[in-house]
């Protein structure tokens, strides 16, 4: 599952080209160390939440309650690691989700149901996706700067909608999705469509020529262009994924929630960003996986639940957040660099 | 990519005007209940002397700040003999400033100010004052007196205490009974002052213990998150007091979720979705404690009065007080009806 999606320009031999079976021989392949140091620093922080509140947290509604607060984020950082494999970076990623889950909560909107709301949320994710994508792609802009635009407009229009009201959804059909009644098997839905978007991620990545061709354009632009992609047509379709997948967590943080409100995904930019980085994509673009991010993600939840379930407060809680960013990425450097 | 496909680009830019079309007409929020009208009278007096107040404050991007403009021109509107000047609210403590000035070259008589940041708007405070404008300070205060001539806000502390007082009672003689706290975004000194205020007030009571505190952001999606990690931490708790009723919505959202009943809740600050839940009574919200948005309204009572050289009606003195802070009252079922018209979305 961990396979690694290599770029052409940074192939020593270890790495197995995109699209072939994992290859284990003597050495491990870069990307599974990676993964599974990312799994140790998961497997520790079991432990450490094991010890300390064992009845608490080994629990299946703990198990539950990580998972569905994981899911959101997750599935933002799914489409954030596409971009930034790609080269690029999307910053208005939080304020797309702000966006869409105002835009989708609205008097009017909530009048056409839950399909209303699903459609409303997932366009209105993919509309900003395509204004990011127009304008780095055709527009020629640095992505920093086109997504910095779209963080700013699009939480301005999120505030406009809402006037700085919260939005408070009435449709039983789409609370009730967050209810424990809607588990299937002791599955939150949300944690389902979570999962569905990480497989979906992952095959699209690593067993698609859409996947590989995201990576040749992180690896080298030039390469690619010469190679015969259509670069900037690509990049379009990066900012889409990632503009859909926002509007995806859109929809299942107003489930969660039961609102919509201007002040949504805070900081998910940034979460994202980590989480993704955490999971060994390289910020520079070429290298990612999707499972190293979606591992992030839940490193991060699991960090915040044992903190909370500790009554550590949020001074602690940021502190030593920082200080695990740094720890992972050190040892992750380290393992992947002696074997 | 230096050339344009300005064609293409034609394309997609006419597609993407047409899906924001599509959805412009879902963006309308109008609903057929009323806004949040002002109920107390306004103040008896005949009108008097013609006076314009000049109001700025910070950007309303949460339900209880846009209360507080809305309260504003409400109570404005109601004097035949105030006009109101009422800048674009702003975060940036740069762009605030620079209103101000604007609202003092204009020569209003009276300044109501709600500063983003209290102590960075103190300069442009004392250069009002300096200018012969007084200042009525809402809220967030100023470094120094000498930068208004009169302070209204609210009462964080007392919030706390009213609420560990309205707990203390309601568990009176439960032995062994635990408290649960909801804070509000740690990074501000106001929660420091609510959570003081509760814990000080649980001194009192011998038999009550705080057995867990999480900070969540003033946002719902943040209550939402603590407060699952919360009822998750504590199997069994006896009350709860949750700093702001905008991530009580979460938090709500989180106690249904989890299916957890059998404890009190008390919220803070006072917004409509808290006062109805409150009425109906059909689940752990109880009560909620004030921090009124109803200020600014007051905050306009005094600038009137400022500019019309009077006192405060019901008070023995000939000018307005240089500082009242308000008290947060406790609503409960009790007394909700009172103040339903108040609550803020």
């Amino acid at each position: 599952m961990t396979q690694h999606a290599s770029p052409p320009r940074d192939s020593t031999g270890k790495v197995p080209s995109a699209g072939a079976p994992p290859v284990r021989r003597s050495l491990i392949a870069h990307a599974d160390v990676r993964i599974l140091s990312l799994l140790g620093v998961l497997a520790a922080l079991i432990l450490i939440g094991g010890i300390t509140r064992p009845d608490e947290f080994l629990d299946t509604r703990n198990l539950q309650l990580v998972l569905t607060q994981a899911s959101v984020i997750g599935v933002v950082t799914v489409g954030m690691t596409f971009v930034i494999i790609s080269g690029g970076i999307d910053l208005s990623v939080g304020a797309i989700v702000a966006l869409a889950s105002v835009w989708a909560t609205t008097v009017a909107t909530q009048e056409y149901g839950f399909a209303g709301i699903l459609f409303t949320a997932v366009i209105v994710g993919v509309g900003c996706g395509l204004v990011n994508g127009l304008l780095v792609a055709y527009g020629a802009m640095v992505p920093f700067i086109a997504t910095l635009a779209m963080l700013a407009s699009a939480r301005g229009l999120a505030l406009q909608i809402t006037d700085g009201r919260t939005q408070i959804v009435t449709l039983p059909s789409v609370l009730d999705l967050g209810e424990r009644d809607a588990y299937v098997l002791g599955v939150p839905p949300l944690v389902m469509v979570f999962a569905v978007v990480t497989i979906i991620g992952w095959l699209v990545l690593n067993r698609t020529t859409f996947g590989r061709r995201s990576v040749a354009v992180g690896g080298n632009a030039e390469a690619a262009r010469l190679a015969g992609i259509d670069v900037r047509r690509q990049r379009l379709y990066l900012y889409l994924l990632s503009g859909l997948c926002c509007g995806i967590a859109a929809f299942l943080l107003i489930v969660l929630s039961g609102s919509g409100q201007n002040t949504n995904g805070n900081l998910y930019e940034l979460d994202a960003i980590a989480a993704a980085i955490i999971g060994g994509t390289l910020l520079s673009g070429g290298r990612g996986t999707i499972v190293g991010s979606v591992l992030g993600v839940l490193i991060f939840t699991t960090i915040t639940n044992i903190f909370a379930l500790n009554n550590l407060q949020s001074d602690v809680q940021q502190i030593a957040k920082g200080a695990i960013i740094v720890a992972a990425v050190l040892v992750q450097r380290r393992t992947a660099s002696t074997t | 990519m230096p050339e344009l496909t300005s064609r293409r680009g034609l394309l997609f830019g006419t597609a993407a005007v047409g899906a924001g079309a599509l959805l412009t007409g879902c963006t309308s929020n109008e609903s057929s209940d009323e806004p949040a009208a002002n109920g107390q009278p306004a103040a008896a007096d005949k009108p008097g002397k013609p006076v314009t107040i000049g109001f700025a404050g910070p950007q309303a991007d949460h339900g209880w700040l846009n209360a507080i403009n809305d309260n504003a021109e409400r109570r404005a509107k109601k004097y035949s003999d105030v006009t109101l000047e009422i800048t674009e609210g702003s975060n940036d403590t740069a762009a605030q400033i620079g209103q101000i000035e604007t609202l003092i070259n204009k020569k209003v008589d009276v300044l109501v100010v709600l500063p983003a940041d209290g102590k960075a708007l103190t300069q442009v405070g004392l250069k009002a004052m300096r200018a012969g404008i007084p200042v009525v300070n809402l809220d967030r205060i100023f470094n120094t007196p000498q930068a208004y001539r009169c302070w209204i806000g609210g009462d964080n502390y007392g919030m706390g205490l009213n609420a560990g007082h309205y707990i203390g009672r309601k568990l009176k003689g439960k032995s062994g009974a635990r408290v649960v706290e909801l804070a509000g975004l740690d990074n501000l000194e106001l929660t420091k002052q609510r959570t003081q205020g509760f814990d000080d007030a649980l001194k009192n009571y011998p038999n009550i213990t705080k057995v867990a505190r999480q900070a969540a952001e003033f946002t719902v999606e943040s209550g939402q998150a603590k407060m699952a990690q919360l009822l998750q931490a504590q199997s069994s708790f006896d009350a709860l007091w949750n700093h702001d009723d905008d991530q009580g919505v979460g938090a709500l959202r989180a106690i249904e979720q989890a299916g957890r009943d059998g404890f009190l809740m008390v919220g803070g600050a006072g917004a409509l979705s808290a006062f109805q839940a409150i009425k109906k009574d059909d689940g752990v919200l109880k009560a909620t404690v004030l921090y009124p948005p109803t200020m600014a309204a007051s905050a306009i009572d005094l600038a009137r009065a400022l500019g019309q050289g009077k006192g405060v009606g019901g008070l023995a003195e000939f000018e307005i007080p240089a500082s009242l802070t308000l008290y947060s009252a406790v609503v409960d079922k009790e007394n909700v009806d009172r103040y339903m018209p108040t609550g803020f979305k």
